[in-house]
């Protein structure tokens, strides 16, 4: 290295090929590669058993799968990009399925007010675990567990099972659909997009970048970080109350295990894991995550299809996980260099 | 233009600042020097917005100023460059120098306006080969700072603090450093430059303000001082002989570590011996694999190739650990990163090695003491303190202490004065001599050159991984760079 003079003038645009190589290595474009295996070879493993995996209820199905989880993993995407984490997004999901049963009481006229009450109470609860996690200097992690743990209070103590009843026309977000695709598909994709425009064409999206990948750096570059946070937390209950609102329609009544039976906390961070955003914040994205949305849904039609054994299931998406990671892992190392 | 008089400063009822004043006038370098804890860091931040002052006033062309964020300092022309960079990796060159101020059209972020401007702002610091799209985490450290200072022009930065910008340079790079300083005084910038390098300071600067425990001792004009005076004012007192005397002839004792014939991927046809009571410095230019010798010995990259003895007896150490038991120690280049665990103890840190591998002295309290006593470490919080609220100097001093409890019987040192301030730096100069005088055999690697000629009994130059030749003790700063740089292999074959 002693002769190495500054290395020459880079061209101001990267070459094709290298544009493409690291478009490659990007997790975004990796997971959906790795969607489309997962699909080629679940149909190739059913075909072979004799079955058939692309038929138009399964693709309805695998779709309809990825609409709560998707939801959700988008809203935590937006915590976890910004450097925090959302736990309270289980319960919040219940809630908020049995805030709109209840206050649609089955009847087509409170549509409206039962939609602004979930997403009402939604953002409460989000400025609440913001407000915690800026304002009282409380880690996301025991921050968003208590707000959790008191929302799962207040429902084991007023519920002991489905609640309120949602409207017909409003299970009709849960039900209908164009040709294969559910129309839920299509809310998902509006919100996807939505939080996409966001992070990449706004102000407040490029400062969710700056305050995870570096809250220090941010906030020496003129960044409030703080409200960042604040905006972060509230945006991922927002799209926890809009997953709770397709789970009401889906179920035409309000459930305390809505949320909780699926998991979607601890699946939510999955898959926003498996899409390649980094766990503790600064890099990934909205695309990676419906990725990894995909390829768990994908994976558990196939499992369903092959009757797999439940706890082998278990088994196999937790290495799909680790593995994921891992070769993300290395990829960041091989990549660039440290600092 | 800029003007703080009086600032006082405490934490948790320690003040740090005792009524500093600092003036600076457009398109002038004021260098700001001192030791560690001598306020130069406290005063910068509270210009910069990330402290707020006890007492004191600011005054930006004659209107009085007061910040309490940042985004404040900013917004009345202050910028700062850390040491530590502020850049965020994973983002663009244009999404960085933007940050906190992105363009917008109707709202939106105007990627393309964000991108034009960057290369702009690039090509006024003459760094056009920087694409604005290019991730930082791709770029040199050089060059990352190329970013930081069109992020500081991005944002209409009038007064630039820059502090300890070359610390993490090389050689070559600091002189695109110097033109790019140059360039901006050019514009009217002022700039308020805090070094450790006298080099730097007397290359650059119109004035020179010195600090000493949180006081103004003077302030110099650079063309009418010499780098004595300064370091004089810095200390407080002369330091006349820099350097502890060396080994006199006929006490050194038997070799203690040889490498023959050693090589890695990284290194080929090593060759050295190191005495019982010898320093021998390694110099070479970056990357010619210095780094590379110690962590082969050490075992962190071990050679594959070549034999290596300690004592007499062949060792061939495939990971720290084994190298640790043998009898070798490593004080590496990043101490934070690689020789302390920050949040635990002075104590915890002093018996990180001996608890770990086993060797060495017991893992009481009289052994802690004991060894604290002998690195000299003075520090008001005792053996309980986070190593982390230590001075740089007095960091050092713990790697070493722990080093020592493992009783080793060779001593790596990687650049052991890096980021402390000139006392500390004294300091630890004269307790690897004791330590070598006491029968260890040191390896000593500094890419500061008086440090090396000054330290060492015998010095070996690497370049390109190899040899490029031994020097006695005393050489000169020529003889080293000529091997160095392999002027001596061109003479030889002209």
């Amino acid at each position: 290295m002693a002769a190495a003079s500054p290395s020459p003038a880079l061209p101001a645009v990267a070459a094709p090929a290298a544009r493409w190589r690291r478009g490659l290595a990007d997790p975004a474009v990796g997971i959906w590669l790795a969607a489309l295996g997962v699909t080629l070879l679940g149909w190739a493993v059913v075909a072979v058993r004799g079955g058939e995996f692309l038929t138009q209820p399964n693709i309805t199905g695998i779709l309809q799968n990825c609409v709560a989880l998707g939801l959700i993993a988008l809203g935590q995407t937006m915590v976890i990009l910004t450097g925090s984490l959302d736990l309270s997004v289980a319960y919040l999901a219940s809630l908020g399925t049995l805030v709109a049963a209840e206050t649609m009481a089955g009847s087509d006229g409170n549509m409206v007010p039962a939609v602004v009450a979930v997403l009402a109470l939604c953002a409460g609860v989000g400025l609440a675990n913001g407000l915690i996690v800026t304002r009282l200097k409380v880690n996301a992690f025991i921050a968003t567990l208590g707000v959790a743990l008191i929302l799962r209070g207040w429902i084991e103590d007023n519920y002991t099972g489905p609640a309120g009843d949602v409207s017909r026309s409003f299970q009709r977000l849960g039900y209908d659909r164009i040709g294969p695709v559910p129309v839920s598909v299509f809310l998902l994709v509006g919100v996807a997009l939505a939080l996409w425009f966001v992070l990449r064409r706004t102000r407040l999206g490029h400062h969710m970048y700056a305050t995870g990948g570096d809250e220090h750096a941010a906030r020496l570059s003129g960044v409030r970080t703080e409200r960042t946070v604040l905006v972060a937390h509230v945006l991922c209950a927002l799209c926890v109350g809009i997953a709770a609102l397709f789970l009401a329609a889906r179920f035409g009544a309000g459930s305390p295990w809505a949320g909780t039976e699926a998991r979607y906390d601890l699946e939510s961070i999955a898959a926003v894991v498996l899409g390649g955003t980094l766990l503790a914040g600064g890099r990934g994205g909205v695309v990676g995550t419906l990725g990894g949305v995909t390829v768990l849904a994908v994976l558990d039609s196939v499992f369903n299809q092959l009757a797999v054994d439940p706890f082998f299931k278990n088994v196999l998406r937790g290495v799909v996980i680790i593995a994921a990671v891992a070769v993300y892992a290395r990829g960041r190392r091989s990549a660039g260099r440290s600092r | 233009m800029l003007l703080m008089q009086d600032m006082t400063k405490s934490f948790l009822g320690i003040r740090v600042l005792h009524s500093v004043s600092l003036d600076l006038a457009p398109g002038e370098v004021h260098a700001v020097v001192g030791e560690n804890g001598a306020g130069k860091s406290t005063l910068m931040k509270l210009l910069s917005g990330e402290h707020t002052p006890d007492g004191g006033r600011i005054e930006i062309d004659g209107t009085p100023v007061a910040f309490g964020h940042p985004a404040q300092a900013q917004a009345a022309g202050v910028g700062i460059i850390h040491q530590e960079l502020a850049l965020l990796p994973d983002r663009t060159v244009a999404e960085n120098v933007f940050l906190g101020r992105e363009p917008t059209r109707r709202g939106l972020v105007d990627r393309a306006a964000m991108a034009r401007r960057t290369t702009e702002l690039l090509a006024e610091l003459h760094a056009d080969g920087i694409a604005p799209d290019t991730p930082v985490r791709a770029l040199s450290v050089a060059r990352q700072q190329t970013v930081e200072v069109a992020k500081a022009l991005a944002a209409d930065v009038r007064i630039l603090i820059m502090d300890e910008p070359t610390a993490a340079l090389a050689e070559h790079e600091v002189a695109s450093l110097f033109d790019l300083v140059r360039r901006l005084t050019e514009r009217g910038l002022g700039i308020l430059y805090v070094s450790h390098r006298m080099r730097e300071i007397f290359a650059l600067s119109r004035r020179v303000t010195v600090l000493k425990d949180g006081r103004l001792v003077t302030c110099l004009n650079t063309a009418e001082t010499d780098v004595d005076a300064v370091v004089r004012a810095m200390v407080g007192h002369e330091l006349s002989a820099y350097y502890p005397p060396r080994a006199a002839p006929g006490t050194l004792g038997a070799p203690v570590l040889t490498v023959s014939g050693g090589g890695n991927d990284r290194l080929a046809d090593i060759e050295l011996t190191v005495r019982a009571g010898e320093v021998l410095g390694v110099a070479g230019l970056q990357g010619s694999g210095r780094s590379a010798l110690a962590r082969a010995v050490f075992g962190a990259d071990p050679f594959t190739r070549g034999r290596m003895t300690l004592a007499g007896r062949e060792v061939r150490p495939r990971r720290p650990r084994e190298a640790i038991r043998a009898g070798i120690a490593l004080v590496g280049e990043d101490r934070k990163a690689e020789g302390l665990a920050l949040r635990q103890s002075v104590r915890d840190n002093t018996l990180l090695v001996t608890r770990a591998v086993g060797v060495g002295e017991r893992t009481g309290e009289t052994t802690v003491t004991r060894l604290l006593d002998r690195v000299r470490l003075a520090t008001s919080g005792g053996p309980g303190q986070e190593v982390r609220y230590l001075s740089g100097g007095n960091q050092q001093k713990v790697v070493i202490a722990k080093w020592l409890a493992a009783r080793p019987r060779v001593l790596l040192f990687d650049e052991p004065t890096r980021g402390v301030d000139v006392g500390a730096k004294a300091a630890i100069h004269t307790l690897v001599r004791e330590l070598a005088a006491e029968g260890l055999a040191v390896l000593l690697i500094s890419s500061e050159l008086p440090e090396l000629i000054g330290m060492s009994d015998r010095v070996l130059v690497l370049a390109d991984g190899r040899p490029a030749g031994e020097l006695p003790a005393g050489p000169s700063e020529e003889e080293i760079m000529r091997l160095a740089t392999g002027g001596a292999d061109r003479a030889g074959a002209a």
